[in-house]
This record gives C-alpha cells, sequence and structure tokens, in this order.
C-alpha cells in the first residue's frame, strides 16, 4: 500500500505540487488525470525514485522510502515513448530486471516467455527493438516492467504516442492484465476517456493540488468545479444571473436550479447543463450551425453543443431538454 | 508540314546547343580540376612514388641492422600510443561526463580551456611543459628538486599526448552522452540496475561505437605524433616519425626513413579505414539533443565535480599559464654567481629576439624567424585557397566519376609531415635551396582542411535561394552577393584562418626542408631550446608566447564565425 503525505515540488522557483496526499490500495488502479505540466509525470517520477519532493514523505507499506534508491524499490515504470533498450533484442529487454536480480537462466527463461505470452508477442525474442510497432514496443514495455513481479506499477502516459484504434485495443489488453496482475498500479494520463476506462479511482491535478478524487462514476455524476467539468467534456457550463424568482438566468432563459438558495439575488454564477430526455428543464435556443457527428448532429447555440437525432435547420428554433446542476 | 520542319530544326538545333553546352561544361569541369591535381601530383604523388621506388632498394633488406630499428621504432610508436590512449581516456571519460551531466560555474570557460591544446602547435606545447617542469622551469626553481626528472622521460610524453587530446574524447563522448533518452536511465533503474549496473548493462554497450571512434582518433594523433616526442622526449625515445626524422638529418639513410615512412603509410592508413567505419556507423543513430545536465546535488556529486574541476583546471591552466610568464620573468642566476638566483621581471627575452649576435643561432636576428613564418604562413594561405575552391566547388557537387578524387585529394592527410618532407627531399634535391617548398609543403597539410571546410559551405547554398532572389528582381550578381557571399565569406575566413594557423606552427616538415638562413618561429623554438643558457631558454619562450599569442587569436576568430554563422542560420 502505497501512501503520500503532504508532497510539495517546487520547479525552478515555481510551486509545481503543493501538499498533495494520496493513498493507493492494494490492487486498485488510481488514475493521475491533468493538463499537461499539471506536475502529475513529476508525481510519478518522485514515487520512483528519480526525483525528491521539497516536502512530504512517501510511504509502502508503512516504511518512508526516502532512503530507499530507485533500484530497491521494486516499482514497475511504463513510459510514453517506451524507453527500450536499443543494443538489445526484445528478450534480453524483458529479462533485464531480472538479470540485474542474478536470477537462474532458466528461471529467467520461464519468466521471459510466460510475460511474452501474456502481452501476446510469443516468438519475438530474437527480434530488434526497432523492427517493432509503437504499440508492440509499449506491449514489450509493459512486460518487461511486469517481469520483476513490482509491487506497484507506474504508468507515465502510455498510450500517448499511439493512434487511436491501437489506443482503445491496448488501453482494453492493459486493463484485463492490471485486473489479473493484482497489483496495484498508478496511471498518469491527459486524455479522461483513458482515465474513465483504466482507473478505479481517479485524481484530478490542477494547479498543483487535487482537485477532485473517486471514482468514474462519481466524478461523471459530479464534478464540482467548473475547471473539472470542461475538462472531463461534461455538459455544458454557461454563466448565469440569480433572478429574483430564485431561478437563474441564462441565455437559454431563467432555470430551476436546487442550490439558488446558496446565493444571493443578482450573483453571477456557473451553471451545468446536461442534456437529458428524463426529468429535464425544456430550454429553447436557436440553431447556429450544425456538424455531422457519428448518427447525431451537434448543434452549436449560445456557446453550448447539444446533439439532436434529426438535422435542424439554422437558425432553426428548437427544444431540448437538459438537466440543470451546480457548480462550485 | 511547315510546323514540324520548324521543330525538327528547333530540335537539332537544341541538341547541337546541349552538345556544346555539355562540352563547355565538361571543360570547365576539367579546368577546376587541372590545377589541384596537378599540384598533388607533382608534390605529392610524385615524391610518394620516388619513396617507394627508394624502398625497394636492395641493400636495405639484406643490412641485418634494418629490421631491429623498424622493429623498435614500431614498438615503441605503439607502445606509447596505447599508454597515451588510455591515459587520455583516463582523464577524457570522467571529463565527458562532468561536461553532459553537470552545470556549474565556469563550465564553458573550462570547456573552452580543455579544447585549446589541440590547436596549439606542438612546439608550443613543448615549450609550455619545459617552462613548468625542465630544470629552468618554475618547479624546479621555486621548490628546488634535484632528483625529478621530467623532461626526457616516457612520462612526459605521455602527459603531453593527454593534455593534446583529451578534448577529442570530451567532445565526443559528451555529445553522444547528451543524446542519450534520461529515460533509458530511469528504467533501467526501475527495473532494479544500481548505478554501476547502469554503467556496465546500459551506458557502456550504447557508449560503444563513440568510444571506439575516440579512441582511434586519439589512438591515430599519438601514434604519428612527432613533435612532442622529439622536444620532450628527448633521444632516448624514438617513434617511427622520429626514426625517419633522424635516419633524413642526423644518421643518413633515406632508403632505410623511406621504409620507415611507408611503414608508418600503411598503419595510419589501416587505422583511418577503421575510423571512417566506426563513424559511419555511428551516424545511423542520431537522436534530438536532451538536456539533462543540472546542478550537482548529493555529496559524491560535488565531491566528483569540485575534484574533477581543479584537476582540469590546474593541468590545462598551469603550463599554458606558466609559459607567458616565464617569458617575463627572470628566474635563474647571474652568469658566474651559482647560488643567488634573481628574481625579476624583465623584457630581456624579448628585446633579444631583434638582435642579431655573433656566435647566435641564426645568421639573422631571432625576429626574422617570425617575419619568414608570416610570409609562409600568408603563401600558404594563398596557395590552399586558390587550389582548394576549384576542388571544393567541383567536390560539392561531384559527377559520379569525381567521386573517386575525393579520398585522393583527402590523402595526404595519412601521410606524416616528416614523410612530406623526407619525399621532397629525395625528389627535389638541390633545388630545395628556393624557399618555396616549405610554404608548398605546408600548402599540402593544409588543403584537406581548406576543402573540408569550404565544401560543405558550398553545398549548402541552396539552389531555390538564388531562383527566389532571381524572381524577386535581383540580377545574377546581386543574387550572388546577396545569397553566396554572406555564406561564403565565413567559409573562406574559416579556411583562410585554418591554413595560417597550420603553416605558423608547421614543424615536422619544416624542421626537415628549412634552411638556416630561413628559420619558422617553431625551428627558432626548437633550436633556442636545445641550446644551454638562460638566455636561450628565455628567448624560447619569448618566442613561444609570441606563436601562442598567435594562434589563440586564430582560434578565437575561427569560434567567433563558427557562433555568430550559427547565430545566422536561423534567420533561413
Amino acid at each position: 500500500m502505497l501512501e503520500l503525505k503532504h508532497i510539495s515540488k517546487t520547479y525552478e522557483g515555481r510551486p509545481l505540487l503543493s501538499d498533495i496526499s494520496f493513498i493507493v490500495q492494494a490492487d486498485e488502479t488510481i488514475c493521475l488525470l491533468g493538463a499537461s505540466g499539471s506536475g502529475k509525470s513529476t508525481l510519478l517520477r518522485m514515487i520512483a525514485g528519480l526525483e525528491y519532493p521539497n516536502a512530504g514523505s512517501i510511504l509502502f507499506n508503512g516504511i518512508d522510502l526516502a532512503q530507499t534508491p530507485p533500484h530497491l524499490r521494486n516499482f514497475g515504470l511504463v513510459f510514453q515513448d517506451y524507453g527500450l533498450f536499443p543494443h538489445l533484442n526484445i528478450f534480453d529487454n524483458v529479462a533485464f530486471g531480472l538479470k540485474m536480480r542474478q536470477k537462474t537462466f532458466s528461471q529467467i527463461n520461464d519468466r521471459v516467455s510466460e510475460m511474452l505470452e501474456l502481452v501476446n508477442l510469443q516468438g519475438f525474442e530474437r527480434r530488434k527493438v526497432t523492427d517493432l510497432s509503437g504499440g508492440e514496443q509499449q506491449r514489450v514495455a509493459l512486460a518487461r516492467a511486469l517481469a520483476i513481479r513490482p509491487r506497484l506499477l507506474m504508468f507515465d502516459e502510455p498510450l500517448g504516442a499511439l493512434d487511436r484504434s491501437l489506443k482503445e485495443d491496448l488501453l482494453n489488453q492493459l486493463r484485463s492484465i492490471l485486473q489479473n496482475a493484482k497489483i496495484p498500479a498508478i496511471y498518469v494520463t491527459h486524455d479522461q476517456e483513458e482515465a474513465l476506462t483504466i482507473a478505479d479511482r481517479i485524481l484530478l491535478l490542477h494547479d498543483g493540488v487535487i482537485v477532485r478524487a473517486g471514482t468514474p462514476a462519481e466524478i461523471w455524476s459530479d464534478p464540482r468545479s467548473v475547471w473539472a467539468a470542461r475538462f472531463l467534456g461534461i455538459g455544458n457550463v454557461v454563466d448565469g444571473m440569480v433572478n429574483a424568482q430564485g431561478q437563474v438566468k441564462t441565455v437559454f432563459g431563467a432555470l430551476a436550479l436546487q442550490c439558488v438558495h446558496n446565493h444571493r439575488e443578482g450573483e453571477t454564477i456557473p451553471v451545468l447543463l446536461r442534456q437529458s430526455s428524463v426529468g429535464g428543464q425544456e430550454i429553447q435556443l436557436k440553431v447556429e450551425d450544425v456538424l455531422f457527428k457519428q448518427e447525431q448532429f451537434q448543434v452549436k447555440a449560445g456557446g453550448a453543443v447539444f446533439y439532436l437525432n434529426e438535422k435542424p435547420m439554422i437558425d432553426q428554433i428548437i427544444h431540448v431538454e437538459v438537466k440543470v446542476e451546480c457548480l462550485a | 508540314m511547315k510546323t514540324g520542319e520548324y521543330t525538327d530544326e528547333k530540335a537539332g538545333m537544341d541538341a547541337s546547343l546541349s552538345v556544346r553546352l555539355s562540352v563547355y561544361k565538361y571543360f570547365t569541369r576539367t579546368l577546376l580540376w587541372l590545377f589541384p591535381i596537378l599540384f598533388l601530383l607533382v608534390f605529392f604523388f610524385f615524391p610518394l612514388s620516388k619513396i617507394l621506388t627508394l624502398t625497394f632498394d636492395f641493400s636495405t633488406f639484406t643490412d641485418s641492422k634494418t629490421f631491429p630499428v623498424i622493429l623498435n621504432a614500431l614498438g615503441f610508436t605503439f607502445y606509447q600510443a596505447i599508454l597515451s590512449t588510455l591515459l587520455t581516456f583516463a582523464l577524457g571519460l570522467p571529463s565527458a561526463v562532468l561536461f553532459a551531466r553537470f552545470d556549474f560555474h565556469g563550465k564553458s570557460f573550462l570547456r573552452a580551456l580543455t579544447a585549446v591544446p589541440f590547436m596549439l602547435p606542438t612546439v608550443v606545447v613543448a615549450a609550455a611543459f619545459t617552462s613548468l617542469l625542465a630544470p629552468r622551469g618554475w618547479l624546479h626553481t621555486l621548490f628546488p628538486l634535484s632528483s625529478f626528472q621530467f623532461i626526457g622521460t616516457l612520462n612526459a610524453i605521455l602527459i603531453a599526448h593527454v593534455f593534446y587530446n583529451t578534448t577529442i574524447v570530451i567532445r565526443i563522448i559528451s555529445n553522444t552522452l547528451a543524446r542519450f533518452d534520461p529515460k533509458l536511465e530511469q528504467a533501467a533503474r526501475s527495473l532494479g540496475a544500481s548505478t554501476l549496473q547502469v554503467w556496465r548493462n546500459l551506458m557502456l554497450p550504447l557508449l560503444r561505437p563513440s568510444l571506439l571512434a575516440a579512441g582511434l582518433l586519439v589512438f591515430l594523433f599519438d601514434f604519428t605524433s612527432f613533435g612532442v616526442v622529439l622536444l620532450l622526449g628527448g633521444s632516448n625515445f624514438s617513434t617511427l616519425e622520429v626514426e625517419i626524422y633522424l635516419r633524413v638529418l642526423k644518421l643518413p639513410n633515406l632508403p632505410l626513413a623511406a621504409l620507415l615512412s611507408i611503414v608508418q603509410l600503411i598503419f595510419t592508413l589501416i587505422f583511418s579505414v577503421f575510423y571512417v567505419r566506426v563513424t559511419r556507423q555511428n551516424t545511423v543513430q542520431t537522436a534530438p539533443r536532451f538536456s539533462t545536465s543540472r546542478p550537482p546535488k548529493s555529496l559524491h556529486e560535488r565531491g566528483f565535480v569540485f575534484a574533477l574541476y581543479i584537476l582540469l583546471l590546474t593541468f590545462f591552466l598551469l603550463p599554458l599559464a606558466s609559459l607567458p610568464l616565464r617569458s617575463f620573468i627572470r628566474l635563474e642566476a647571474d652568469r658566474g654567481q651559482r647560488e643567488e638566483i634573481q628574481y625579476g621581471m624583465t623584457t630581456d627575452y624579448y628585446r633579444e629576439l631583434f638582435i642579431n649576435r655573433r656566435g647566435s643561432l641564426f645568421y639573422v636576428p631571432p625576429i626574422q624567424a617570425a617575419l619568414n613564418s608570416l610570409g609562409y604562413a600568408s603563401l600558404t594561405v594563398f596557395l590552399s585557397l586558390a587550389l582548394g575552391y576549384p576542388a571544393a566547388i567541383a567536390l560539392a557537387k561531384p559527377a559520379r566519376l569525381e567521386k573517386i578524387l575525393d579520398p585522393l585529394i583527402m590523402l595526404p592527410l595519412g601521410a606524416s609531415a616528416v614523410m612530406l618532407g623526407l619525399g621532397f627531399i629525395i625528389t627535389f634535391g638541390r633545388a630545395l635551396s628556393s624557399p618555396f617548398f616549405v610554404p608548398i609543403a605546408h600548402t599540402l597539410v593544409a588543403l584537406p582542411f581548406v576543402i573540408r571546410t569550404l565544401q560543405p559551405a558550398l553545398a549548402s547554398i541552396p539552389d531555390r535561394l538564388r531562383q527566389a532572389a532571381a524572381t524577386l528582381g535581383a540580377s545574377p550578381f546581386r543574387a550572388w552577393q546577396a545569397v553566396d557571399w554572406p555564406i561564403l565569406s565565413r567559409a573562406t575566413l574559416t579556411a583562410a584562418t585554418f591554413a595560417f594557423t597550420i603553416s605558423l606552427g608547421e614543424f615536422g616538415a619544416t624542421l626537415l626542408l628549412t634552411r638556416p638562413e630561413y628559420p619558422t618561429i617553431p625551428i627558432a623554438i626548437q633550436r633556442f631550446l636545445s641550446q644551454a643558457g638562460g638566455l636561450n631558454y628565455g628567448q624560447a619562450m619569448a618566442m613561444s608566447t609570441i606563436l601562442m599569442g598567435i594562434t589563440m587569436f586564430g582560434i578565437l576568430l575561427i569560434e567567433k564565425i563558427r557562433i555568430t554563422g550559427d547565430k545566422d542560420d536561423g534567420h533561413f
């Protein structure tokens, strides 16, 4: 079990991470989700022991790792650009960590073939690294990290360099491998789809702090902040003004809102509009632009987007049902 | 029908025009090659053939002394070259890591400092070490150590070679280190590799081609080293190169000298071929540069950086600083007074250079040597540019046949300077009384460098820039002025400076060819150094300081051109 306590880190004099604390339970996959430059990779490298925090401590099973050098931590690490050793073939890449641990020849042989089978690369042992496609290279990197039976697996944007179809494929493989291996894992990404697919729990990182933590379902149903809703691409965030009737006046008209009593009249607050056919309020809007999007039509109006099954005309007035929710 | 006739006629005219054009082109191409090839034929290949003919002298093979001499020289050449290369790596490898991995105050200064010796003439380096460690040098005068001997030992040769070539190891290895993806090391560490294991299993295998390239290059320079061995090794040691010189001037036996120089040429060519093959493999894996350098953090790292910094600073700065200081400071007893040492500033050594004393080493005031050197160097610049430009133009966009000519032009690089001198002596004999053979020999040495500087610049000028200039309304001359000249002027200045400094410092060929009344600066230094007396010693220091100053100025100039050139390239 990995525990981070009050980790802070500055980069070139500016604070990069401040007071980060979280726990990764055994056989849990945690996803650190944030924009690029949010410090999530740095956090990963500190856990790996490749960088040091300015303050705070990292514990594994209750033992502080500050004095443990990276090569004795037994944490697996998978990079975006694979980090395969160019001078070694596939077999020797996967066997690298085992050789560092002075395993016997037959132990190494068995473990490497087991790992290559796991990632569906049997028979690739003698191939050169450069002969492989990106997806195959990343599978070798995964096999290499898994071969040492790590206490913790870490992924730094592992699918970032792959194209879309390969990404989905590998993501599903990764999910089942992680579920079977029962190893705690930390997965760093800026892609919310990846995060929602693979994570047991997501930590949303913004401006050096964790702004939201929870299961994918929890976060999706209640993003809490404007930034989180926008970053995850949940619904539409619009601004509205609280009026005397206890409603919020937006570009789509006055809408009823549960949390409106927390706000004074005349105050401008952000409102989350989620398109929903059940239990929603009907709003009226004028179509500004229409795009074809996979069996549906994306309609742009008043700075928001909605989806319709029938193609509307531009400048046509249409009606959509939305759920109106509060954001912090 | 008419139109048909017309087009036929036009086609005929076009054909004859294109034939005429191609004849014209062929003619100009030949003209481009004519002078450089003629020059090389007369002054390099013809003397080379003379040396070869002389080698097959029957008496040399029957002489029982021939083979022991060759084997001894060859054995010592290999021995000192291997030792020197190992020592150079012992200092160069940690330094390469220092420059590639760490940031610290004075880094660029230290890096530049380690690069200076490589460009310095051998006589200057020999004089610098003499000023520090010889009996009249700083060490002996300030701390009288009667038993310590440096000049005339193997150590002196080895240390001077390390002084010269460490920069090669630093440059090649730190470049490769900077191109390593830092993720590889991180991956290895996370997989359980300790620092030692990272080096053994990852860094060294990946560095292997660069290590091999640097090793071969350093070995090649040590293998053909002449001035250092002759001036610092004294009479106890002779490499192939020194042995050739001895067999020409001291114990004349020209057939033996010829045989020695052919043996040397064969070995240098073998190593050069290896080197070219290794570097070709090396260029396959080019990656973007990663900035992996950072300030040292742990106590270990700080200790490493500090210790190496002090070591490099001392090793490189001490000889370079002690030479000019020694040329201005009197450090010896006056004549007749054995014990009293007189200290103090003096300009005597410089003033003495202008006086033509009776019984002095030359028939002219020593400063005449500086004038001779400047004259030779100017002639060398003129000759090597005049011959190098046409060759570089032809090589910039070579036709298929012309590609064969490239290695031919570079071949003089493989021949040592002493060998060039020997070839001239065998071939031109009495005609050597003309002082023009010295700049011709210098041109042979400088020409490959000049061509290698001009050719990439010429090849780098894209046609579309000229076309763009033309479509914007520039006349051919204006286009040339706007496009070609800015690029060429820099390359020309660099090439000229190369030729100039090479000629100023050239020692091997000059030593064999020069006439007593036309000494050059290096020859004057060598003669001063080989004579007894404080004044001679002081004049050697003064003369070396002058040569060092001029050479350093040349290095600075080249560096400055290179740096501003890099900036300008950003505008394209």
